[in-house]
């Protein structure tokens, strides 16, 4: 059922090899091609839109949901709703993305809608991870929407990585804490060519005692475009952190566009951006231990998005 | 053998050319331990730089090992065998002091050869491997980390620009053996940059730049007695003297 083009993707954006361990639910090209449930986490398709809903039962730890989508026909167009609904004190691994390949004349376009209801004193890593390859002329377009609902005491982590091959990406994240909630995003992306990525994310802290800590690490290369829009709102007392580190590159541009909004004496926001290019003494650094300027500016990057 | 043959090398400075080095001349023998000091200003960093390929002479000619490297890349030189340690090193987001390290002994060294080289330099390996090269290093740390990448190298020659430079006091005594050790190994040239009579009480050779020139090069009994009480060979003390005069 799954080739070895969509191999090849699930390798890239869900360190797949082989079929995961524990509830996944695998689409390839519009279209159901696995799933598994297990006793604690069920997976049922959505019967009005295309989508599934995950339930995850209260108490589940250490288990781990695979949903991850792979396009490899030129020109299909989709938009996916998924929820999650994890009851309390869970402590489980999401792992989503999204690989397309392309090589057709038609555009390829995956918009996720993903929302996340995390019960009291749960904890949540989510991890997404896009990629795209293939040589047509058609784009490959990819506009996730991640929208996570954190009960008191829950925390969630999410690691978004976007490192190759998307033209066009719009990433709106939109996060609501209550109280003694934490959120942590870790967003790493990379643009080439005349890619367009735009990240827009809100995050609202709602309850005392709730944090969030956004960092973006990006690299712009070539002609492309990057925004990162991040805006942090304080309704309690509580802390919130936001920054956007990016390295430019030959005729790249970068906006960093980072907003706070403290609605409370107590709320504690700070934001942060820097955009440059590689320093020269680190690469001259890198050289006099034999590099070349090609090596050592990977390395550099490479570090830096790791 | 490292050889500068009647090097210049001047920069723009507003409307006119100023000469930094002025028609130096140096050789520095194989598996000697050669320390340059002088007055600030003297043209000592510049001149190191001028060996690694970092600059390139107004006027004159490297070689190295009997090879003209005048036109030569940092990269190539650091390949032929020639290995610098920066005062000031630079720092790495996401790079960890294990990357480094493997990146100057180009190989996949294992994680007990990289944590001798941080022995070496008096940093606990456990503590240090897996931390990023980041701002969150002290400049000391930083510095002891630069010259264990040097280390793991293990070059023909190695170059060091004021290696006691932000450097505590406790961390200088260890950098002292550090040098010691390096000496006693004997097999490859040494070049340090460096104002501290420690540094200098050990060395086989001292040369003096100054005004961008060699105005003494000898061996030490013969140079360091000239030199002691002038500025140019300060003991650990009266440098702490001089920071607290500032």
């Amino acid at each position: 059922m799954i080739d070895a083009i969509q191999k090849r993707l699930l390798a890239e954006i869900a360190d797949l090899h082989t079929v995961p361990t524990g509830a996944y639910n695998i689409r390839a090209n519009s279209k159901m091609a696995a799933r598994n449930t297990t006793a604690n986490i069920d997976i049922i398709s959505k019967s009005d839109v295309s989508g599934i809903d995950i339930r995850i039962k209260p108490g589940t730890k250490k288990e781990s949901v695979h949903i991850p989508v792979v396009l490899s026909n030129s020109g299909i167009k989709e938009t996916v709703y998924n929820d999650f609904y994890i009851g309390e004190d869970c402590d489980v691994v999401i792992v989503a993305g999204c690989g397309i390949h392309n090589c057709g004349v038609q555009d390829s376009q995956h918009d996720g809608v993903h929302r996340f209801f995390v019960g009291k004193n749960s904890k949540v890593k989510y991890v997404e991870k896009h990629y795209g390859e293939g040589d047509g002329r058609a784009k490959r377009i990819l506009n996730p929407v991640t929208e996570a609902y954190l009960e008191e005491g829950s925390s969630m982590e999410m690691e978004m990585v976007q490192i190759k091959g998307v033209d066009s990406t719009v990433r709106t994240t939109k996060a609501e804490l209550a109280a003694n909630a934490s959120l942590i995003v870790r967003e790493r992306l990379m643009t080439h060519g005349s890619q367009t990525a735009k990240s827009i994310y809100e995050t609202y802290l709602n309850g005392d005692g709730a944090s969030a800590d956004v960092v973006s690490r990006s690299v712009a290369r070539e002609e492309s475009f990057q925004e990162f829009s991040s805006r942090i709102t304080g309704n309690a007392a509580c802390k919130g952190h936001t920054e956007c580190d990016a390295i430019i590159m030959d005729k790249a541009r970068v906006l960093a566009i980072p907003q706070l909004d403290a609605n409370n004496v107590d709320a504690a926001l700070v934001h942060e951006a820097a955009i440059g290019k590689i320093a020269g003494e680190q690469l001259i650094k890198l050289m006099t231990l034999g590099l070349t300027r090609e090596e050592a500016e990977e390395q550099i990057i490479n570090g830096f998005l790791k | 053998m490292l050889e500068l043959k009647d090097i210049s090398f001047n920069v723009q400075d507003e409307d006119k050319e100023k000469e930094i080095i002025r028609h130096l001349n140096l050789t520095i023998d194989d598996g000697k331990f050669v320390v340059v000091t002088g007055p600030n200003g003297g043209g000592k960093s510049t001149m190191a730089k001028l060996i690694a390929g970092i600059e390139t002479p107004s006027e004159g000619k490297v070689f190295f090992n009997g090879e003209d490297i005048t036109e030569k890349s940092i990269t190539e030189r650091a390949k032929m065998g020639i290995s610098f340690a920066f005062q000031q090193p630079a720092r790495f987001k996401g790079i960890t002091v294990l990357d480094l390290l493997r990146i100057a002994a180009s190989k996949q060294l294992t994680v007990s050869a990289s944590c001798e080289f941080l022995s070496e330099v008096g940093l606990c390996a456990r503590d240090y491997i897996n931390r990023e090269v980041n701002a969150s290093l002290s400049g000391g740390e930083l510095k002891r980390i630069e010259i264990a990448t040097v280390l793991a190298r293990g070059t023909q020659l190695a170059i060091f620009d004021e290696p006691e430079a932000g450097i505590d006091l406790w961390s200088f005594q260890n950098l002292i053996r550090v040098f010691e050790r390096m000496r006693h190994a004997n097999t490859r040239s040494i070049l340090i940059i460096s104002h501290q009579e420690r540094i200098l009480e050990i060395a086989d050779e001292i040369v003096v730049l100054a005004n961008g020139q060699v105005s003494k090069h000898g061996p030490r009994e013969e140079i360091l007695p000239e030199l002691l009480g002038t500025n140019n060979a300060v003991g650990v003390c009266g440098c702490l003297k001089r920071r607290d005069d500032l």
